[in-house]
């Protein structure tokens, strides 16, 4: 039956690897795009975005203040159409909120959203308003509170499953998510906000651009075998394109300061950049789950370790005669 | 009356680690002795019977009539509406390396040289100890049952197929059409009421074995030790080791060549079990990030004084 890739330099030692037909093992996630990488993408860059409002609020930017707040919302609003439409049952959302479970990210996420969206909502509404100011300051600093958790929590929760390119990343993931969520949020305050007030924007956008490429890369690095996932079909596709769009959009930043065009344009790139880069990494997560490859070859890998570790305990029973 | 509850709150904590039984893990008290499947590929014919048992039983529908060309398996693999699988490996013989092992070999297992050996295996949730599968949904629509089951509650599966993403088998799958995800509960309406599920009732062979964990893991020993003093040195029990990555398997296996070759992961692993570093690093993730943002702010002010 089929062995490992040859015919290229290996990436990892050569590793016998045996199926059943050439059949995934894992159930592939019915997870669907755009819905999931979309709304990885808008949770992001709505809870970076939050805290950036609420710091241009503090500093007296309030045209960055404003773009934020509008932004955020919109985005947490389609989040959670995203993530309704990507149920079975559609009438069955409030199910998300039955009980709370720790042990699901995805249930700790739907208590983090029904708090973050309202309060994005209400600080929004008021400042594009000016009805009840008091209490639009205490919504952009409740979401500026919770905005970071949604960044971040998305890496658990795709983690937080048997897909090996998302799994075998949990280390790094969250990291890589929070950048990619500064770049877009600092991304959307250049395209939109006052060109006077979007230095902090462009700072935090540039920043976490670079961060996201560089932890990107290191996650790939050390998570072994399923790193392949990232480097062909769409994931490679979607990768390369992300790479070259934050890449334009730093390099405009610090080319063109200052200069409108170039602002805007850089902002657009960093915004898409981002989106790109979580299509990447959930096309690679597919990828890895329906070829049984990315599950058998790190866990052979793992329990072979094991035996050289713990000698008198082989991995491999003998399997006397008979070819594969 | 506090202490009783600690130690209420202490028993529903989802058991990540320890060696427990799931029931009490789950907070069952006076719960019957967990019950599971022992299924023995070694006497397995291929007949299917526990594919079509189970679907009558369950009302599980028909799911495409196609033929696959691999061996006799035309269900390919567990899904929502496969729940049993019979799984049909052909071998070659490859050049005799040991001849005497192999005589040894046929002639334990009772199969005349005809160059091909067939290997078969009827597949089926494996009510792991600790099911990733039950720690990620997020309704509570999986649940615990009394007798150490995982099962997943219709009318309230939402469809968000986390638990599809999860599970370290493919096990677990939501139904086309339906929208809501579906496995075996190794049928929990005939076993609770004392009768054995569809497939062991009607295994026409004894390869799939029904009855208290405890009881069917010796008797799984048992029938290794028999194998391997017959000279079938390639036997060996799948998901019965209770210190494995899930915690050993309610529903385990006897095999006659590595996992993979079943499409069983050869060294599964409760995803939940790395989830308490999950959540630490994304907490110092946040935290990174709400820095960040300070400090670009920082930096800016900081520049617009120069």
């Amino acid at each position: 039956m089929s062995t490992g890739a040859r015919g290229e330099q290996p990436t990892v030692p050569a590793a016998e690897f045996r199926s059943y037909s050439g059949q995934p093992i894992l159930n592939k996630p019915v997870w669907g795009s755009p819905d999931i990488p979309g709304y990885l993408f808008l949770g992001g860059l709505a809870g970076a975005g939050s805290a950036l409002a609420a710091g241009a609020q503090l500093t007296g930017r309030a045209g960055l203040a404003r773009v934020m707040k509008l932004g955020c919302t919109t985005a947490a609003g389609l989040s959670l159409v995203a993530l309704v439409h990507d149920l079975g049952r559609r009438d069955r959302f409030l199910n998300m909120l039955r009980t709370f479970k720790p042990t699901s990210p995805m249930s700790v996420g739907s208590w983090l959203l029904s708090a973050y969206a309202p309060a994005a909502t209400i600080a929004a509404l008021s400042d594009l308003t000016g009805i009840a100011e008091p209490v639009g300051s205490v919504a952009t600093a409740v979401a500026a509170l919770l905005g970071p958790e949604v960044a971040a929590y998305t890496a658990a929760l795709i983690c937080d499953t048997a897909v090996p390119a998302w799994h075998d990343g949990f280390e790094e993931m969250p990291f890589v998510f929070v950048a990619s969520a500064a770049s877009a949020a600092g991304g959307l305050g250049m395209l939109a906000a006052p060109l006077a007030e979007v230095r902090p924007a462009r700072l935090l956008g540039t920043a976490g651009a670079v961060i996201e490429l560089a932890v990107v890369a290191l996650m790939q690095q050390r998570m072994g075998m399923p790193r392949e996932a990232y480097r062909q079909g769409k994931a490679k596709r979607f990768s390369r394109a992300a790479q070259l769009s934050s890449g334009a959009g730093v390099a405009l930043a610090v080319a063109g300061r200052g200069r409108a065009a170039t602002t805007r344009l850089s902002g657009a790139a960093l915004v898409i950049g981002s989106a790109l880069e979580r299509w990447a990494i959930f096309e690679a997560g597919l990828s890895s789950a329906e070829d049984p490859r990315y599950t058998v070859v790190p866990q052979r890998q793992r329990l072979e370790r094991r035996s050289r570790d713990r000698p008198g305990r082989s991995a491999r029973p003998p399997t006397a005669g008979w070819a594969y | 009356m506090a202490a009783d509850l600690a130690v209420d709150l202490a028993a529903r904590l989802p058991s990540l680690l320890e060696r427990t039984d799931p029931a009490t893990a789950s907070g069952w008290r006076d719960h019957p002795p967990r019950m599971g499947f022992f299924t023995d590929t070694t006497v397995c014919i291929g007949c299917k019977a526990c594919e079509v048992a189970c679907k009558e039983w369950n009302h599980v529908p028909e799911d495409g009539l196609e033929l696959t060309g691999m061996s006799y398996d035309n269900t390919v693999g567990l899904g929502a509406d496969s729940w049993r699988h019979v799984a049909f490996i052909e071998q070659p013989r490859r050049p005799a390396r040991d001849p005497g092992t192999e005589a040894t070999c046929a002639a334990a297992s009772g199969v005349a040289d005809a160059g091909i050996r067939w290997l078969m295996a009827s597949d089926v949730c494996k009510h792991c100890t600790h099911a990733a599968c039950l720690d990620v949904c997020p309704t509570g629509a999986l649940f615990r049952t009394e007798l150490g089951t995982v099962v997943v509650q219709e009318d309230v599966c939402n469809g968000c197929g986390y638990c599809v993403s999860a599970c370290p088998y493919g096990v677990i799958d939501v139904r086309r059409g339906d929208g809501r995800a579906w496995k075996c509960t190794l049928c929990y309406d005939r076993i609770s009421v004392g009768d054995e599920p569809a497939c062991a009732k009607t295994c026409p062979t004894d390869s799939i074995q029904f009855g208290p964990l405890d009881e069917l893991r010796e008797r799984a020993d048992r029938r290794l030790a028999q194998l391997h003093a017959a000279g079938v040195g390639d036997a060996r029990l799948y998901g019965r080791d209770p210190d494995d990555g899930v915690g050993g398997d309610g529903a385990f296996f006897l095999l006659l060549d590595e996992p993979e070759v079943y499409g069983l992961p050869p060294d599964p692993v409760v995803t939940t079990r790395d989830l308490p570093e999950m959540w630490a690093r994304a907490g110092v993730a946040a935290v990174a990030l709400a820095g960040s943002v300070a400090l670009s702010f920082l930096a800016s002010t900081a520049g617009r004084q120069r």
